[in-house]
């Protein structure tokens, strides 16, 4: 057996049925053993979408992504891929080609060091220099990259290592004692951070992805009822609590739910799970819950006080620790005065709906959130890109299951939401997956229309098209004085002819209502569609700017009770 | 919080690419080190490193947590308060003439120095000790004419068991 022959035999070892990739002179070798190997390669047409479809993968299902390219500027081109999987926390296995071991430090054609270049942004990095460590290597990144604090592995394969013979498949050669992660929390302070909760007036939960990522969202469904505490949720954390739930009251943060944001000062004890407390999240640090006890549970003990002081920490894994407190909590009933509290936020929630029915054309965004929002099933993936799209899908979009919104939180990545949807629709190929995109975003990656199509990949994009770099212009308009540099198109191209053109359906839609009718005709007949929503380009969301409190936003809320 | 002076010592897989992850790792998250070196250790294919870093208790914390998640490094230990700390440096002086050449060689016997090399116009002298005891014997050869100075930086053990 070869190295490249032992590559797929160890990712077939770890129930890898699909990787995303593109060749290159350098993993030749690789691809032409591929040729004959029983595993799926779906070829993207740049490889920085194989690694966003790799991480969308990681994030629809669990499981770990793979993504692969050739050396150098194959490599170069993953490396926004793996810093988004990186700050998001997603598990994925990229392995790239490199050049001869021989040639390695000679600026040889097409060498990058990509070990070098990765450093700050994998959890670790491999290079293979014998063919014999290469099962040992693909079992153990793995394991790196799914346990724990997830995050993205390198793998950079020297050509001649994937041509080597192997004298044997062992996967057992190597050892990481320096990879322990810490999984059960400490009974103690469980114990004290349950007589926290108890002794608590006004509690409030945040949960981030790592509730979703510790898979431990029916624990966490049941402490929340138990201890009858209203959640918020990051942007990554949406879908840890059906968002319907009468509890759940939406994100948090600089584009957060008013109820959310307005709320979260009063509470006197602040339960955050999985959560790193990014600055996006939390506003202005020393106004953020300053009257408030602080309860952290988190894998990563380096996330534990490094932005908000905590009172009391937990490190562990979400599900252990949320299945421990529950224990403690079987049969408590919550004190008069906490579901006083909870009942008068559930009644806040009601009153701070954000308003989503307008019937304006040009067409609001709010509605065409609304619109998808009633035609998607729980099941539904939703994809987002980055910018103002992605935030008006992550405020007017309630996420009923975990794993079902997936979007580039930490990095904050453009060009992330469509490939990232081919990604999902691969792990999970009976759920409808829908991308949310701006025009900017999308132009960045519209060439995977051609994956799409090879591929037959039922994926609905979505482009919301305003002809402006939305985000930017937002942030121009109300605090730069209306000076929009370089955000506003002279116009789009043609998005209906440009899918066509990759054989890809597509339909401009500009009235309300006609979003929803495309909508269930494309899940109906379940073929890919491209629809392009004209909206309109002075819409804009509240936001808190930049050295406010949680609590300071700008711009007018508009509530849905107010609709006449 | 003050800033002082903390010396970590940090047991790492004896791997190529080990210390461009921790130093990059000092930059990357802007903490400011002042010293770090490296050595093979009592365990096979593990190595030591010392490093010394300029910190508040709050940063101090993100330092240790953060080196402690890479998985190249196996344990971290702060010894600042109970350590042996001692640094090497060698000193090329200019040597003029006879009489400057025995004063010297009287310097280095006072601070328990070496001479371990003799050229007709300069000496290498060698010297261990703590950086205060180092720096002194550096300014007291200065008016001899120092052409180089080499400095290993801190390493240091922590006493008793």
């Amino acid at each position: 057996m070869r190295g490249g022959e032992a590559i797929i035999e160890s990712l077939k070892k770890m129930g890898v049925e699909t990787i995303f990739g593109y060749p290159g002179g350098q993993t030749i070798p690789f691809y032409d053993m591929l040729y004959d190997a029983d595993i799926d390669h779906i070829l993207v047409r740049h490889e920085q979408a194989a690694a966003h479809a790799a991480d969308g993968f990681a994030r629809a299902s669990g499981k770990v992504g793979v993504c692969l390219a050739t050396s150098g500027p194959g490599a170069t081109n993953l490396v926004t891929g793996i810093a988004t999987s990186y700050m998001d926390s997603s598990p994925i296995v990229a392995i790239t080609g490199q050049v001869p071991t021989h040639l390695i430090g000679n600026d040889a054609f097409q060498e990058a060091d990509i070990m070098g270049i990765t450093m700050p942004i994998v959890k670790h990095s491999f290079q293979p220099k014998d063919p014999d460590l290469i099962p040992s290597i693909i079992k153990t990144s793995f394991d790196i990259a799914a346990s724990g604090r997830p995050g993205p592995v390198l793998i950079d394969v020297p050509k001649e290592v994937q041509e080597g013979e192997l004298t044997s498949f062992d996967d057992n050669l190597i050892q990481i004692p320096g990879y322990k992660p810490t999984l059960k929390g400490n009974p103690r302070q469980i114990k004290k951070a349950c007589e926290l909760i108890k002794q608590a007036k006004r509690p409030l939960v945040l949960a981030g992805a790592g509730v979703i990522l510790a898979d431990a969202c029916s624990e966490f469904n049941e402490f929340v009822h138990l201890i009858n505490a209203p959640v918020m949720t990051s942007l990554l954390g949406k879908g840890a609590i059906n968002e319907k739930d009468e509890l759940a009251l939406g994100m948090l943060g600089m584009h957060g739910r008013k109820v959310s944001n307005d709320s979260v000062n009063e509470c006197d004890l602040l339960i955050a799970i999985g959560i790193r407390f990014s600055d996006r999240t939390t506003g202005r640090l020393d106004s953020f819950v300053p009257d408030s006890k602080v309860i952290h549970i988190d894998i990563d003990p380096a996330e534990i006080g490094k932005n908000v002081d905590v009172d009391l920490p937990i490190v562990g894994d979400a599900k252990n620790i949320l299945n421990s407190l529950n224990n403690l909590f079987k049969g408590y009933k919550a004190s008069n005065e906490v579901n006083a509290w909870t009942d008068k936020i559930k009644q806040r929630k009601i009153d701070l709906l954000p308003r989503v029915t307008y019937d304006d054309v040009p067409l609001k965004p709010q509605s065409v959130i609304k619109e998808i929002s009633e035609v998607l099933t729980p099941e539904s993936i939703l994809t987002t890109d980055v910018g103002q799209n992605q935030m008006w899908a992550a405020h007017f979009y309630d996420t009923q299951k975990p794993r079902k919104f997936i979007s580039s939180g930490g990095l904050g990545t453009m060009g992330f939401g469509f490939p990232s949807a081919i990604g999902a629709k691969v792990a999970c190929p009976q759920d409808p997956v829908v991308s949310i995109n701006g025009d900017g975003g999308f132009l960045m990656v519209c060439q995977e229309l051609a994956t799409v199509y090879d591929y037959d990949l039922p994926v609905i994009a979505v482009v919301l098209e305003n002809r402006t770099l939305g985000m930017v212009y937002q942030w121009q308009s109300l605090l730069y004085n209306e000076r929009h540099s370089e955000t506003k198109f002279k116009d789009s191209p043609d998005f209906v002819k440009l899918a066509e053109s990759f054989g890809i359906n597509a339909v401009r839609v500009e009235k309300p209502g006609e979003t929803k009718d495309v909508l269930k005709t494309a899940i109906k007949d379940n073929e890919a569609i491209l629809i392009d929503i004209v909206i309109d380009s002075e819409e804009s969301l509240p936001m808190l700017p930049p050295g406010a409190g949680i609590n300071e936003m700008i711009g007018e809320y508009k509530l849905e009770k107010d609709v006449i | 919080m003050e800033e002082e002076y903390h010396i970590i010592s940090t047991l790492v897989e004896n791997r190529p690419g080990v210390l461009q992850k921790i130093a990059g790792l000092f930059t990357r998250r802007d903490f400011n080190i002042e010293g770090i070196t490296v050595g093979k250790s009592e365990t096979k294919g593990l190595a030591r490193m010392v490093i010394t870093v300029k910190a508040d208790e709050k940063i101090l914390e993100q330092v240790t947590k953060q080196l402690n998640k890479l998985v190249d490094v196996i344990k971290i230990k702060d010894i600042t308060k109970n350590a042996v700390k001692r640094e090497l440096c060698l000193i090329k002086v200019s040597t003029a003439s006879e009489v400057e050449r025995a004063e010297i060689l009287q310097y280095s016997n006072i601070f328990r120095a070496q001479i371990i090399d003799v050229s007709e116009e300069t000496l290498i002298v060698e010297i261990t000790g703590d950086g205060d005891k180092i720096n002194a014997f550096i300014s007291l050869l200065e008016r001899f004419g120092i052409r180089k100075i080499s400095r290993t930086g801190i390493t240091a053990m922590s006493r008793g068991i």
